[in-house]
């Protein structure tokens, strides 16, 4: 980790000795959330770290989906059958609409992982929220809140924050139409829909994402990223501009029609 | 506005049931009334059932007013008969009830002994035969007739032929008398059903601190976990009953997603139930029973001790996350822990299930995407959809611009229709409409999916909806 400078790494170490299990700075980390894009996870060190906070800020009220999507799609795309907890407000189905499994699916990721826990209210939320943590053995907790959340303040968030450093599990906070603020997370992330690579006939491509770090503990933010998803190879890739790709899906109706032909 | 229901000081004075409010206030100037409340009524009879669960498991509601106890085996518990009437007269008085009893061969028998007992009567037989014709709660004017024919009581019937009172009342008149008399079976309804496993203990001096009861209880899973393990099956449902020394009981059941033979498990989801109750397990003068029933059992093999190596360490964390599954859904509610399932459907909002976890849904197959497509389905749906206003061409053209949630969007890129048409066996009515679905993009690269609810053909102005958003 670099440090900014020489009086506040002292300050580091004193705290590290202070606290007897070595704070935040003592990794037991295991490995990263890759996204499966070289340079953002290079950039990254090789990913969101596994054993950490990570906040994604949606941009505008309206990239909520975006926002999900992207954690989702990068707990999800860890090999196994480990869980994947999603945690949410029981109105959130209503702001948000209801977490669609087919469209899941589709995606490439494997619904029968996803673990739905739909609190009351934010208090119960954050109380789940800091059970599911603790518990070992899941891809990643995803903590959805919308607006602000004045319960998450520093100590609550640092409470979360060594649950999960202490069971190695990851944190993903899903803040939506929520304004940046400082936290203890790893990283922040803010999250916008992109316009995706066209195909054939002017139809939507594939998932596009515009992700700006905000902010990071082991290095320096303000890098952007456009990356779109790729379900076949299951990972982030680059978009590529439009036309000038051999545009794949010439097959698409050929193929359909070909499937009913045969 | 007439009188429910009327007390003893009130029967004192003359007041009678169904007698108007009006007369009643002539009568007597101080009358104190209550409004009638069949619901509450209904609830505290349940309340006293629940608490009879300490004499017997079989207990059986005879709304408005009536318990039905199946004490048969039970009763040498409270030293016979007498004895086990004496302890729930106690209990009632103490709760404010006055009882009327009776003891009776068969369940209808004692009913009706207890509800329409008229003269005492040397032995159970003669006391039955002796009750009025009204035991058979037969409509008033059949009563009537009865008795005009001069056969008052249950004996006077029974010593006619069958035959003619059934040719006469009804097989049902019959049928009451043969269930009176102990000739025809008349099955109890039990509110619960005994438990296959249940552990109990009763103190002689109640237990005034949760703190200690639930400690009892922890000691009752481990009796009822080893009777468990002796039959080679693991719990899934535990129902703990505290009854209190002044008659009433309080349940708190947990569930398990799997079936479970660890009472650290148990002990664990009771603690989580206990704390999140809404209004806390009440002593009030103390517990004098304890009882851990386990009525829903299923085969679980012997488990393999703990070993240090990744296969154990994936086990103990799959079994740490079931556990916390059950955790949070004793804490939240069984529905709030969802799993997904798909359903073979093509209807978009009925194409997934979400299941209670802890149900343990066998997963299902999921539809594959097709390699180099985009996603058809969005990331979230709206259930129901929304409604938005959309400029688009007449009569099957795609959306150019639309408003939702009073912003607009042009359109930039779009795909569709996919023409999705309702069930054949919906069609007819106002929901069979066909939808057509585009995926489109607007100009922040933002992808929705809006449909228009019907064909011009099928309806002369369709309405557009957003059905979910894509990532």
């Amino acid at each position: 980790m670099r440090e900014s400078s020489p009086s506040l790494a002292g300050l580091r170490q004193r705290i590290a000795r202070l606290t007897a299990d070595g704070g935040l700075k003592s990794r037991r980390s295991e490995g990263w959330l890759a996204s499966g894009h070289a340079r953002f996870d290079e950039a990254l060190g090789g990913g969101l770290m596994i054993g950490r906070t990570h906040e994604f800020f949606a941009a505008d009220a309206l990239d909520a989906t975006s926002a999900a999507a992207f954690a989702a799609l990068i707990a999800l795309r860890t090999p196994g059958k480990a869980p994947l907890i999603w945690l949410r407000t029981s109105d959130a189905g209503k702001r948000c609409g209801h977490i669609y499994a087919p469209g899941i699916a589709e995606l490439g990721g494997d619904p029968d992982r996803l673990l739905l826990v739909e609190a009351a209210d934010p208090k119960m939320l954050l109380a789940c929220a800091n059970d599911a943590i603790r518990c070992a053995g899941s891809a990643a907790v995803i903590v959805e809140s919308w607006g602000k959340f004045p319960l998450l303040d520093l100590t609550a968030g640092r409470r979360l924050a060594l649950g999960a450093r202490d069971a190695g599990t990851t944190l993903l906070m899903l803040r939506l139409n929520a304004a940046p603020a400082p936290s203890v997370a790893e990283t922040r992330w803010s999250v916008a829909a992109a316009a995706s690579r066209e195909l054939e006939a002017n139809a939507p491509g594939a998932p596009a994402f515009d992700l700006e770090l905000l902010r990071w503990r082991g290095g320096p933010a303000g890098m952007r990223w456009r990356l779109d998803w790729n379900h076949d190879e299951n990972c982030f890739g680059d978009p590529a501009l439009s036309g000038a790709l051999l545009p794949l899906p010439a097959r698409r109706a050929m193929a359909s029609h070909g499937a009913a032909a045969a | 506005m007439r009188l429910a229901s009327v007390d003893t000081a009130a029967l004192a004075v003359g007041l009678r049931v169904g007698m108007p409010l009006a007369d009643a206030r002539a009568q007597v100037g101080d009358l104190l009334v209550v409004a009638h409340d069949p619901v509450l009524d209904q609830d505290w009879l349940d309340r006293l059932a629940q608490g009879c669960a300490r004499y017997t498991p079989l207990v059986a509601l005879d709304a408005p007013d009536g318990l039905i106890l199946d004490i048969a085996g039970a009763e040498h518990l409270f030293d016979g008969e007498a004895g086990l009437v004496a302890d729930i007269d106690m209990r009632f008085t103490r709760l404010g009830m006055t009882l009327r009893h009776a003891l009776g061969p068969t369940a209808d028998a004692a009913r009706a002994l207890a509800r329409y007992q008229a003269r005492p009567a040397p032995d159970e037989d003669s006391a039955i035969r002796r009750l009025p014709v009204a035991a058979l709660e037969l409509d008033a004017e059949a009563t009537t007739a009865l008795v005009r024919a001069g056969l008052k009581t249950i004996g006077d019937l029974a010593s006619r032929p069958m035959a003619n009172l059934a040719a006469r009342f009804g097989a049902g008149a019959a049928m009451a008398l043969r269930r009176i008399l102990g000739d025809a079976p008349s099955p109890l309804d039990p509110r619960i059903t005994p438990p296959p496993v249940a552990a109990e203990r009763r103190f002689a001096e109640p237990l005034g601190s949760t703190a200690h009861a639930t400690q009892v209880l922890a000691e009752l899973a481990a009796e009822a976990i080893d009777i468990l393990t002796g039959r080679g099956k693991g719990g899934r449902h535990f129902r703990a009953t505290f009854f209190r020394s002044d008659g009433l009981a309080r349940t708190i059941a947990i569930e398990t997603g799997h079936p479970t033979r660890d009472a650290g498990l148990v002990m664990r989801l009771f603690a989580e139930r206990l704390d999140g109750l809404a209004d806390p397990l009440d002593p009030g003068f103390g517990f004098d029973m304890i009882r851990l029933a386990v009525p829903r059992l299923e085969t679980l093999g012997a488990s393999q001790l703990k070993l240090e190596g990744g296969a154990a360490r994936a086990a103990n964390e799959g079994a740490a996350m079931d556990e916390l599954a059950d955790r949070l859904a004793t804490r939240l509610g069984r529905h709030r822990v969802r799993r997904f399932r798909p359903t073979d459907t093509h209807i978009p909002e009925q194409a997934q299930l979400e299941l209670p976890a802890i149900d343990a849904p066998a997963p299902l197959p999921w539809q594959t995407p097709e390699p180099g497509e985009p996603p058809t389905r969005p990331f979230h749906l709206f259930d129901p959809p929304q409604p938005i206003e959309v400029i688009a061409e007449v009569p099957d053209g795609p959306p150019q611009r639309f408003r939702w949630r009073r912003a607009f969007h042009a359109v930039r890129r779009y795909e569709g229709p996919e023409r999705i048409a309702a069930e054949w066996w919906r069609r007819r009515d106002n929901g069979g409409l066909t939808r057509d679905y585009y995926r489109v993009e607007d100009a922040q690269g933002r992808r929705f999916w809006l449909f228009r609810h019907g064909l011009y053909d099928e309806k002369p102005d369709p309405r557009w909806y957003i059905h979910g958003v894509f990532a």
